[in-house]
This record gives structure tokens, sequence and C-alpha cells, in this order.
């Protein structure tokens, strides 16, 4: 297969994957995969541009998709008056001297010469701040959850257009990626992977407790639409709507949920064409031929006078914000933020699935990838099932096996990941589209 | 009194079970520590090790307790636990000849490694549901305490409680025995010492003529006994959710990066650093404080750091201050 083929023949193949969905499920539930599978996609560029771009080894994606998530709360939501007046300004305040605090620390650290009292300091230092950070944190939050803690009971937002939380949402997940970047990149790979394993799992756990925030597991439902995006019962009302829908042989509602899913899906293509034009750019400018010498000899890179780590924090900061965009842009589309649904399995390692089988270093892999594994992840289950049916069609009715099989089949999915990527590791490590 | 209570106090809530899960933590960490010495990877797969283990020892009580067969006052669970480690013993022998031993013909990066050990992580954890589902299993059977919260009120006639349960006396012991044996077996037999020797320096071992292949099976092994017994205690003190086991990653890999990683000794003193720390900052103090202060310093409020839920962002900030200051941790361990 020439090189110039196999792109085409293999997103020929896929297409023809979603056709075929189509064919059998019906073109509603097919968009609705076609669109989790682009965020998926843009959530694999991102991740590729760490790995494939950088070898940096980030496991910790859940945790940048959470935070765009919160970014589209944070955006989108009017803010809540009473909430602000009972006890916002004790919020920002106790964040900021926690903020800080820490920072104070980090500096005495750097200023004050080594020594037991340098330690001594620090500790006097940081339990006198978090002392008063607590003073005037706690009262303030109790204050802002005890609003109507049943409709509101937590800060809001800033009320401005969702669409303004996509790039929000790149920004947090930046913010945090250089933190982390700042204390483990530098040092051996496998730190950089328990770091960021470490910090999703404490972003999620922020996001379930923290009420003031984003309501904790109570969930933030009601995100408004992006721009284009209609909503079906508008265009049920429609009359024009309601005539052509008619002309196709269509009903309303089929029809409607349709067209929002299309409009999503052009919203979603776009930012990813827009992406993946970006990063292809950088990628042949002088600054992409540095990060290729860095990734494939460090050594030598840096004795060119590269500074190897400030360039990995770069990329691993740019990759992150990519993800953060992606989660931001998932919950405008599912319209709602709920912490409770975020599982490492399915965020973290499913996008490193994507990118692994498309092919790590290749943009266009990662839309491969992408587009290919989330399909896989839906329908697993399914043919699974199809599959233990057919086992078990020769058992007897009620035999506990029989219940047990059917029964797992919905954990098949876990076993064909885990299974795909190893061949893929072992027999095609670069994946279905090799970068160039 | 009021020491003598406050004492207890901090028994009860702090020191029992900060010592059962730090035992728990370490006998984790080791597991962690000996793949990353010998075979010079972090092993992501190492928490659904644990789960499978467990799983398997679940399913044998099951068996025994359907037969009649049970372990007096201790947990049936413990008679099963053998099985369970050679069941765990197979399951990573035959990983390790499936696939892990390609990658090391071919020299893999450590970070091939990591990523494969990712992928079986999700075939494990496939396993895993498959074998015996998602659901919170509780197999602890036997004596449930040792010494009960009423019976020890009575006896000493202090006001506050304390509990001692089996499954922490049990823990504890266990533990202690499962470290003693891994001791004896590195320091004082052959292939123990030819273990350490690959470790320390693998070009130098191969010279000597010390078979890699045996002390990769061997290590597997080791590392499938400390993974069923740390699961199986772990279980048997809290109880058994797959989900659990993997959430257990991030504070064994912090026990094993604090202690140093790739030594030993270190993987348990970390285990119990995270595990006390985890304890101590989760903890509400003010019972304690309000039986040690005079009463005009008594504190209003909790005087809790961290909410539970936090925990995990204990170990992780241990871990961060740790890489920040001493990224071989307390007793030395392998390369940066």
């Amino acid at each position: 297969m020439s090189a110039r083929l196999r792109p085409v023949l293999l997103f020929g193949a896929v297409a023809l994957l979603y056709l075929a969905t189509a064919y059998v499920y019906g073109w509603n539930l097919t968009l609705a995969i076609v669109n989790m599978g682009l965020i998926g996609a843009i959530m694999a560029l991102g991740v590729n541009m760490q790995w494939g771009y950088a070898g940096l080894f980030n496991i910790g994606i859940m945790g940048f998709v959470a935070l765009g998530g919160l970014a589209a709360v944070l955006i989108s939501i009017p803010p809540v008056p009473e909430a602000w007046a009972a006890g916002g300004m004790g919020v920002v305040l106790g964040l900021l001297i926690g903020a800080a605090t820490i920072a104070g620390a980090v500096l005495l650290w750097k200023k004050l010469p080594p020594g037991k009292l340098r330690g001594l300091i620090i500790v006097i230092f940081l339990v006198a701040g978090f002392w008063l950070y607590g003073k005037i944190f706690s009262p303030a939050v109790s204050a802002v959850e005890a609003v109507n803690p049943a409709g509101t009971g937590f800060l809001g937002g800033l009320g401005l257009p969702v669409l303004f939380a996509w790039p929000a949402g790149g920004l947090l997940a930046a913010g945090a990626a250089w933190i982390i970047g700042k204390t483990a990149l530098g040092l051996r790979s496998d730190y950089l992977a328990i770091a960021t394993l470490g910090i999703s799992e404490i972003i999620i756990a922020i996001l379930k407790n923290e009420d003031w925030l984003n309501r904790g597991v109570k969930n933030v439902i009601g995100i408004p639409r992006p721009w284009p995006v209609p909503y079906e019962v508008q265009l049920q009302q429609d009359q024009g709507f309601l005539a052509w829908a008619a002309d196709w042989g269509a009903s309303a509602a089929t029809a409607s949920s349709i067209i929002v899913k299309l409009s999503y899906a052009g919203l979603f293509l776009m930012v990813l064409l827009i992406l993946i034009t970006l990063v292809e750019l950088s990628w042949r400018s002088p600054w992409g031929r540095m990060m290729r010498a860095i990734r494939d000899n460090e050594v030598s890179a840096a004795a060119m006078g590269k500074d190897v780590t400030r360039r990995h924090l770069q990329i691993f900061v740019l990759g992150s914000a990519v993800v953060g965009v992606a989660g931001a842009m998932m919950t405008t589309l599912d319209g709602q933020l709920t912490p409770g649904s975020y599982q490492p399995l399915r965020f973290t390692f499913l996008i490193w699935v994507m990118v692994i089988v498309g092919g790590s270093g290749n943009n266009w892999g990662s839309l491969l990838g992408g587009m290919l594994i989330w399909w896989l992840w839906i329908m697993v289950e399914p043919m699974g099932l199809w599959l233990m049916q057919l086992i078990t069609s020769g058992m007897a009715e009620g035999y506990w096996l029989k219940k047990h099989l059917i029964e797992s089949a919905a954990h098949m999915r876990m076993l064909t990941m885990g299974v795909i990527l190893l061949l893929v590791l072992r027999f095609s490590p670069r994946g279905l589209l090799p970068e160039k | 009194m009021d020491i003598l209570n406050a004492i207890v106090a901090l028994l009860n809530f702090v020191v029992i079970p900060g010592a059962a899960y730090g035992a728990q933590l370490a006998l984790g960490a080791l597991g962690v520590t000996l793949v990353y010495g010998i075979l010079r990877f972090s092993n992501f797969a190492h928490g659904d090790t644990m789960a499978f283990g467990t799983a398997a020892t679940i399913l044998v009580t099951w068996g025994l307790t359907a037969l009649g067969i049970t372990f007096g006052p201790l947990p049936t669970a413990l008679l099963a636990l053998p099985f369970g480690i050679a069941a765990t013993i197979a399951l990573l022998l035959g990983t390790d000849r499936l696939v892990y031993r390609f990658y090391r013909r071919v020299k893999a990066a450590p970070v091939i490694f990591v990523m494969v050990s990712m992928g079986i992580m999700f075939v494990m954890n496939g396993l895993n549901r498959f074998i015996i589902g998602v659901g919170d299993i509780n197999f602890v059977d036997g004596e449930r305490f040792l010494i009960t919260a009423r019976g020890f009120r009575e006896a000493t006639g202090l006001a506050e409680p304390l509990a001692l349960r089996m499954t922490q006396v049990i823990t504890l012991v266990t533990a202690a025995i499962a470290v003693a044996l891994l001791f004896w077996f590195l320091n004082r037999t052959r292939t123990g010492k030819s273990m350490r020797a690959f470790s320390d320096n693998e070009d130098l071992a191969l010279l000597s003529g010390i078979n890699p292949d045996h002390v990769v099976r061997v290590t597997w092994m080791i590392v499938a006994a400390l993974a069923t017994t740390a699961g199986v205690l772990y279980g048997l003190d809290k109880s058994f959710k797959a989900f659990t086991y993997f959430q257990l990653l991030l504070p064994i890999f912090a026990s094993a990066v604090v202690g140093g990683l790739g030594n030993p000794l270190g993987a348990i003193a970390g285990g119990f650093v995270i595990a006390f720390s985890e304890v101590t900052v989760t903890y509400a103090w003010k019972k304690v404080a309000t039986y040690v202060l005079p009463e005009s310093l008594a504190p209003e409020g909790l005087m809790q750091l961290m909410g539970t839920d936090y925990k995990f962002a204990v170990s992780f900030a241990i871990l961060v201050v740790v890489l920040l200051i001493k990224p071989t941790g307390i007793f030395k361990g392998k390369s940066v």
C-alpha cells in the first residue's frame, strides 16, 4: 500500500463503518457517535502533541478535560448575585491568601540560606497563612452554599456566551499543566506520569466537593448552547422547518435532533481543522524542527544550546490546553457538568488508545484514531452481547454460566481496548498512520 | 485521666487504622518497587494485579465456605490466600511470557514498558469485571473484634472507647511475616542475592553468569504474592471493589517514590509515611485537643485540616515535595 493511498483507504473504511451504523441504527445515533468521536479526536490531538512530538507521558488527561468542563460552567452560567453578596468577596480573598501563602513559601525557600532555620521559618509561615485562609475562607463558603442550596448554592459564572468557554477551558488546563510541568518535567519520565495521574484525581475531587464553585455532585445543568446551534423545541415550532422535515419524510422530533447534532458536528469539525492546521504549520516551522531534534536526541539538542526542559514545558502546556478546549466542548455538548461521571479509564486511557492506534506523531492519525476507537467503544457492547448470545445459544435457559456470560458482555469494552492497545504496540508500534 | 483518654482516642482513630493502612500500602509499594528495580519500569497494572489476586481469593473463599470449611475465629480468606497467590503467579508469568518478554528482547525504552503495562491494566481490569463484577464485596468472616469498644470501656473505665478489629491485627501480623520472608529471601538465598545483583548492575550480573530469565520469573512470582497479600488484606480491612484498587495506585506509587524507587526498605517506610500523613491530615483533631488543652483554649471547629475526600491530595502533595527536594527518596533509590 503506497503512503499516499493508505490514509485515503483508512479514512474511507472508518467512514464506511459510520455509514453502516447509520444504516442499522439511524442517523440520530450515528451523529451522536460522530460528535463524541470528534471531541475524542481533539483530545487525542493534544495528547499527540505531548507524546508524539516530545515523548512526554501524560496520564492525567481526565483532569484537563474536567478543567475545560469547569470553564464552561464558569463562563456561561449567569452569576448568582445573592451568593456573591453573602460571601463572594470572602471566597475570593481566602483563595488569594491561600495562593499568596504558597507563593510566599516558595519564595522563602529560594531566598533564605539552606539550613534548619529555613525549614522552621517556612513551616511557621505556612501554618500562619493557612490558619488565616481557613478563618476567612470557611465562613464565606458556608454562606455561599447556604443560598438556595437546592437551586444554586454556588457563585455562578460570568454569564457570557458559551463559545468563550472553549478558549477559557484551554487557559485553565494550560495553567494547571504549567504547575505540574514546573515540578515534574526534567525528572525521569515515569515521574511525570505519576504526577499527572495524581493531579487529575485531585481535580476531580475538587470538582466533586467544592460546592461553592460548581455545586459539586449536585451537578450544574442547563449550560446554554453555543451560538449557531438551535434548540429542538424552537425548531419544532418553526413552520418552515416542519414543512421541510415533512418533505424529507422524517418526524419533526428526529429531524430537529439531527439538525442540532449536525450543527454541533460542524462547529467541532471547524475547531478540529483549525487546530490541525495550526499544529501542522508549526510542525514545519523551525520551531517544529527543533522539537523533533529534541525528541530524537535530547543530549545533542542540549549541546546545541536548546533548553530541553523549557521546550518540554512549552509543549506540555500547549497540548494540555488543546485537551482543555476539548473538555469545554464536551461539557457544552452535554449541556451539563457532572463531576461524578469522570472516570480515568474513559477519559485518560481511552484517549491514549486513540493516539497509539491512530499513529503517534501524526495529527491525522489522531483524527482517525479518535473516530475509530470511539466508534468501537460504543459498538463493542452490542457486539459483545451478540457474541455472548451466540456462544451461549447452546446452553440451557437459566444455566448460571449463561446468565453470567450475558451479564458480563457489558465489560467487554475494557478487554477489547486493552487487547487492541497491546496488539498495536506489539505488531504495529507506529500506528495505523505512521509519522512521515 | 484526660491524657489517657486523649491517648486512647489517638490510638483508636489514628495510630491503629494508620498502621494497618500503612502495612497494606507498604506491601503494595514493595511490589511496585521490585518491578522497578529488576524490570526497570513503573508498573501501572499493579492496582489491577492486586484486584485480580483478591478476586481469585474471594472466589476460593466462597468455595471453601460452601464446603463448610472455615478458619475458626480467623477469616477464611487467609486459607484461600495461597490459592489466590497461585492464580496471580500464573497470570503474571503468562503476561510476561506473552507480552513483556518481547519488549525485553528488543530492549524497548522504559516509557514503552509503562505504556504496555497500561494495556495490561486495561485487560486485567476487564478480566476482573468479567470474573467478579464491579460491585462492593465484603468477604470477611470469623471474629470481628479482638477488643470491642464496649468491653474496653467497661474494663478500663475510660470515657474513650478503643476497638481493635481482627482484620487490623491480621494485617499487621501478615505484613510483618511477608516482609520478614522477603528480606530473608533477598539477603540469604542464592536467587535473592542474584536478584539484588541484577538490580544493582545488570551487565555485571549477566557477566557473572546470572540467568536473567530466572531472575525475572522469580521477581514476578514474588510480586504476585505481595500484590495478592496486599489486596486481600486491604479487602478484609475495608471491602473489595475493583475500582478502589485502581485508585490505590496513586498512594502506592507515592509510597514507593517517597521511600526511593527500587529500594525495598524505602517502600516499607514510604508506605507508613503516606498512610500516617493521610490519616493525620484528614482526622478531626477536636476530640484529642479538648482532652489535652485547657478549657480556655478549647477548639471551636473540628480541627480537620482537610476533608477525607482529599486524601489523594495528601499523597500527591508529599510526592511533589519529595520530587522537588529529594527526587531519589528518603532511602536512596535508583536513578533520578
